[in-house]
């Protein structure tokens, strides 16, 4: 996938709001794959919603999304499917861990779907992250900052052309936040994909192509 | 890793409750279905040589004055009467031997057991044997009469006989081994012949010879064929019809043996045996609510779980998949519990049947089991569709 187009969007629930000034709503945007952005927003501007039209979750908004052409309200179950386990990546700001499941349980959930990472690399990034002791730990035990490390990593462990972080570094200290930076600007240039990071405040510490504000 | 995410909130009583509703239901229907299949040739007497839909008619024996009996015999226009209502679809006559029958069993050289006996023949048609053994060819002179004895002489003898005696029981199969020596002696000569027992009878109350002996040894022995028969067989559709009753009180004939009330017993037992295979696939039925209700409260309950995995890029069929197996794991428990049931009610019973109808041949288990497997992959692939439906309403 080569680039997404917004064309007009407006979440529903803005429709009778007047005077929405915003770099992303009631606008023609273009993603493009290759290319970093941030979207600074604050609370209840519709970021998490944005993210969540993005990924086939919601689709209660007006206008057009576009991917590589084609409305993503046309799309099948089967081509979700699909896009999600191989084109788009996405890190829930509510993290949608499974509390039931260890650290390393809940990265090999989704790799297991798309074999995309070695074991030993999820070892390596876990460590990286500081969380190496928490391997086999359930998640539910962790704190929210801890859960962010492992969420970041699940995000990672599948082959993307679009990287979507909601708010990824919001519960991190400012060498962790340094650390997911270079994790996922290694990762995405690898990839060779776009990465599209929102943000309430605390920004992902890393050079983007494009600032959007909401 | 699904599974052990997915099985929380697994019921082990509300799964339990489905086990047991659901093994009531299809115990009841797999048993009530076998008892069928075992019971039934009792009464319907299918397998044996006369079918079903025939009945053998004679004249009441009437007393004129007390003292003489009147004519027994059947005239021709009273055969032709008969053959044509319109119930009957088609008539025999029974022939007698009209001469003297002596049978000789020689177990040991000439020093036999002899008996004083008779013969009857119907027209090959009425027999329901294999017609290989049922012939007789006059001109054969290594030719053996073919006999056929009712079954009940054959239980008389193992039971009442044979038992207050402490002689041997006899089986069909050593019986029809045994040579039997013939004298056949009429008005116009006499012959030896040899004979053997070539099948038992179960509903035909006489002793059976082929109708081309009986008008070969009539011819010879008495001189004539044509005799007037005091027996009619008939044929008829259907053994419950009311103008068969009205035909037989208007001409003051007698239908032998109770055929058209085991033709009312089977009805009873068909409508008794549906009946309970109504309820079991009744309680099935709710059983299979049980089931599907428990999953669908498992799935309700593990939504956010579910819709997190098709959000990282599960399809719906791999989330639907350890639901599906479950349910298909515990119909098949379910399906081997009834069926082992089934097998445990039927020895019991089969023991007390067996001891009633000694003569009781054993009816196979493969169209219970056929039902039982059909049953099983019927409602497993309904759970399945509906697990799969619920987890798409998911997506």
């Amino acid at each position: 996938m080569e680039q997404i187009v917004l064309d007009n969007v407006l979440p529903t629930v803005f429709r009778d709001r007047t005077g929405v000034t915003s770099d992303v709503w009631h606008r023609t945007l273009t993603f493009e794959r290759g290319k970093t952005c941030l979207v600074r927003a604050a609370s209840g501007t519709g970021k998490s919603s944005l993210c969540a039209f993005l990924t086939g979750q919601r689709s209660d908004y007006e206008g057009i999304i576009n991917l590589d052409g084609r409305n993503i309200r046309t799309l099948k179950e089967k081509e979700w499917t699909a896009l999600r386990q191989r084109s788009l990546s996405l890190m829930f700001q509510e993290l949608r861990l499974f509390p039931e499941l260890t650290a390393m349980e809940n990265v090999l959930v989704k790799n297991s779907l798309t074999g995309h990472l070695k074991k030993k690399r999820i070892r390596e990034w876990m460590e990286r992250l500081g969380i190496a002791d928490k391997e086999q730990t359930l998640v539910g035990k962790m704190s929210f900052g801890q859960q962010q490390r492992v969420a970041v990593i699940r995000a990672l462990a599948q082959p993307f052309d679009f990287l979507i972080l909601d708010e990824p570094v919001s519960h991190l200290d400012d060498a962790n936040a340094k650390v997911v930076a270079e994790m996922v600007g290694e990762e995405v240039k690898r990839q060779g994909a776009g990465l599209i990071v929102t943000s309430i405040g605390r920004d992902l510490p890393m050079e983007f192509d494009t600032l959007l504000n909401m | 890793m699904l599974w052990k995410l997915l099985r929380k909130h697994i019921s082990v009583a509300q799964l339990a409750g489905f086990v047991v509703a659901n093994l009531v239901g299809m115990l009841i229907v797999l048993t009530s279905i076998q008892f069928y299949r075992d019971v039934e040739p009792v009464f319907s007497g299918k397998d044996k040589y006369l079918a079903d839909n025939y009945l053998v008619v004679s004249k009441k024996i009437a007393f004129i004055g007390g003292l003489l009996p009147i004519n027994s015999e059947f005239a021709a226009d009273a055969v032709e009467e008969m053959a044509e209502s319109p119930f009957v679809e088609a008539v025999g006559k029974f022939t007698q031997g009209h001469y003297d029958v002596r049978a000789t069993v020689g177990l040991f050289g000439d020093n036999g057991i002899s008996t004083d006996m008779f013969f009857e023949a119907v027209p090959d048609e009425f027999v329901d044997i294999p017609l290989d053994d049922w012939r007789f060819d006059a001109n054969d002179s290594s030719q053996v009469v073919p006999i056929v004895l009712p079954r009940n002489y054959l239980a008389m003898y193992n039971f009442g006989f044979a038992q207050s005696r402490n002689l041997p029981k006899m089986s069909e199969e050593m019986i029809g081994k045994i040579a039997i020596r013939l004298r056949l002696q009429g008005a116009r000569g006499e012959c030896r012949l040899a004979g053997r027992v070539v099948g038992f009878g179960k509903r035909l109350n006489t002793v059976l010879v082929p109708q081309a002996f009986i008008d070969w040894s009539n011819q010879t022995l008495a001189g004539k064929t044509d005799f007037d028969p005091t027996r009619l067989i008939i044929k008829v559709a259907n053994t419950a019809d009311d103008r068969i009753t009205q035909f037989m009180d208007e001409h003051d004939y007698e239908v032998e043996d109770d055929k058209t009330e085991a033709g009312r017993v089977t009805f009873l037992l068909r409508v008794i045996s549906a009946i309970v295979i109504g309820i079991g696939l009744i309680i099935s039925a709710l059983s299979f609510f049980i089931l599907m209700l428990s999953i669908y409260l498992l799935v309700q309950k593990n939504t956010t779980k579910l819709q997190n995995l098709l959000l990282i890029g599960y399809p719906t069929w791999r989330v639907a998949l350890p639901y599906q197996l479950l349910s298909v794991g515990v119909n098949l428990i379910v399906l081997l519990l009834a069926l082992l049931g089934m097998y445990v009610i039927r020895y019991l019973y089969m023991n007390a049947l067996t001891d009633m109808f000694p003569d009781m041949e054993e009816t196979g288990s493969w169209l219970t089991v056929a039902v039982g497997i059909v049953l099983f992959i019927a409602v497993s692939w309904l759970n399945a569709v509906i697990i799969r439906r619920k987890i798409k309403s998911l997506f």
